[in-house]
């Protein structure tokens, strides 16, 4: 079972969830960030479906391990699909929206087979080996699939304070995701770097929550002001 | 070798997100006006400088807490330690990172004395109901 630390941070991730969903709810903003909304909805279901597996099966077995990686696949999916929402809402007034999209099919299909040929050779647990590739590889898209993002907010002078926020908070998210993720190839499971992952899963909607509570939808900002280095 | 290229490549994303999410956080107290009694009191100007960050965050700590901008104040303040930390690491290396960093300090600075703007104004209101009552 895990500890009262993983609990805690367990029930504050998810009331973050929930917390945003509420938050759209009372904005009138729910189906403006509908994907969004959705990813975080299967969020919390998941981990009450985790909690529900790990306490009924145990935490070493195999239920409980094909639950929690199918799961993260179907979360991560989920991600995707939601930062090609914010896409969506970025490149929306050049109405590009179906290259969006066909664009997201193709990546989606291409990093499912470079996926499928990293682990073709394996032929024990075949499909498990191949869905946690999957979301492997999704999550480093998803990265660089942000920074692209932040150019284009950038080049676009997108001014939607909530949207930039969003897409800043995804950024943070990611980077950080993939930065403990590499540094625990490296040393090993350290018990500090165990935690940096669900903590940054609490950190991404309490930070889309609070964008939806301090700004409204006709908040502007001067994205020029935002880079890191001024041009 | 691949771990290691992630590793270096997030970190260098984590950066640039990480400083320009402050800056959207600060973006918006860039432009208030501050009001004469915290002028006074923090001894800011017009322009706030490096060296003003701890003692309007000592100020805002005598004032009562308000919800709103607490996280923020949370997020500028890791900002700003950050920001010291990369002044004195790099500073001698690259010598212009110097002048950047006490001008993001300075932005720390002038949004931490916005805060404590708007908590006096909240504070007197909240006074002000009171007495009404």
């Amino acid at each position: 079972m895990p500890g009262p630390i993983d609990l805690i941070i367990w029930l504050l991730g998810t009331a973050f969830e929930l917390s945003f969903v509420v938050c759209t709810l009372a904005r009138k903003s729910f189906l403006r960030y509908f994907f969004l909304n959705l990813y975080l909805l299967l969020s919390t279901t998941t981990t009450i479906g985790r909690f529900f597996f790990l306490s009924s099966y145990g935490q070493s077995s195999d239920q409980y391990m094909y639950f929690y990686y199918y799961s993260d696949a179907l979360l991560t999916l989920a991600l995707f699909v939601a930062l090609i929402s914010l896409y969506s809402h970025v490149f929306g007034e050049l109405r590009a929206g179906d290259y969006v999209r066909w664009g997201a099919v193709l990546l989606l299909l291409g990093t499912a087979g470079f996926s499928y040929a990293v682990v073709v050779q394996s032929t024990a647990r075949f499909s498990t080996r191949f869905v946690y590739e999957l979301s492997q590889n999704l999550y480093f898209v998803g990265l660089v699939l942000t920074y692209i993002l932040w150019g284009a907010v950038l080049k676009l002078r997108e001014t939607r304070t909530r949207v930039v926020q969003i897409i800043l908070s995804l950024g943070l998210y990611f980077s950080g995701y993939a930065a403990s993720y590499a540094l625990m190839n490296f040393s090993g499971k350290f018990s500090i770097i165990r935690y940096i992952c669900p903590v940054l899963g609490c950190f991404l909607p309490l930070s889309w929550s609070l964008t939806i509570l301090r700004y409204t939808d006709e908040s502007r900002l001067v994205p020029a002001r935002l880079v890191v280095v001024p041009r | 070798m691949m771990a290691a290229l992630i590793f270096v490549f997030s970190l260098v994303t984590l950066w640039m997100f990480f400083v320009s999410y402050c800056r959207s956080l600060m973006a918006s107290s860039s432009r208030h006006p501050l009001s004469a009694e915290v002028r006074d009191v923090t001894g800011i100007r017009t322009v706030a400088s490096a060296g003003d960050f701890r003692r309007v965050m000592q100020l805002l700590q005598l004032c009562p807490d308000r919800l709103e901008d607490r996280n923020q104040l949370q997020a500028v303040s890791i900002y700003h330690s950050f920001l010291a930390a990369t002044r004195q690491m790099f500073a001698w290396i690259v010598p212009s990172l110097r002048s950047w960093a006490e001008h993001e300090q300075a932005s720390c600075a002038y949004f931490a004395a916005v805060a404590l703007d708007r908590r006096i104004a909240h504070n007197r209101e909240m006074l002000a109901q009171q007495d009404n009552l």
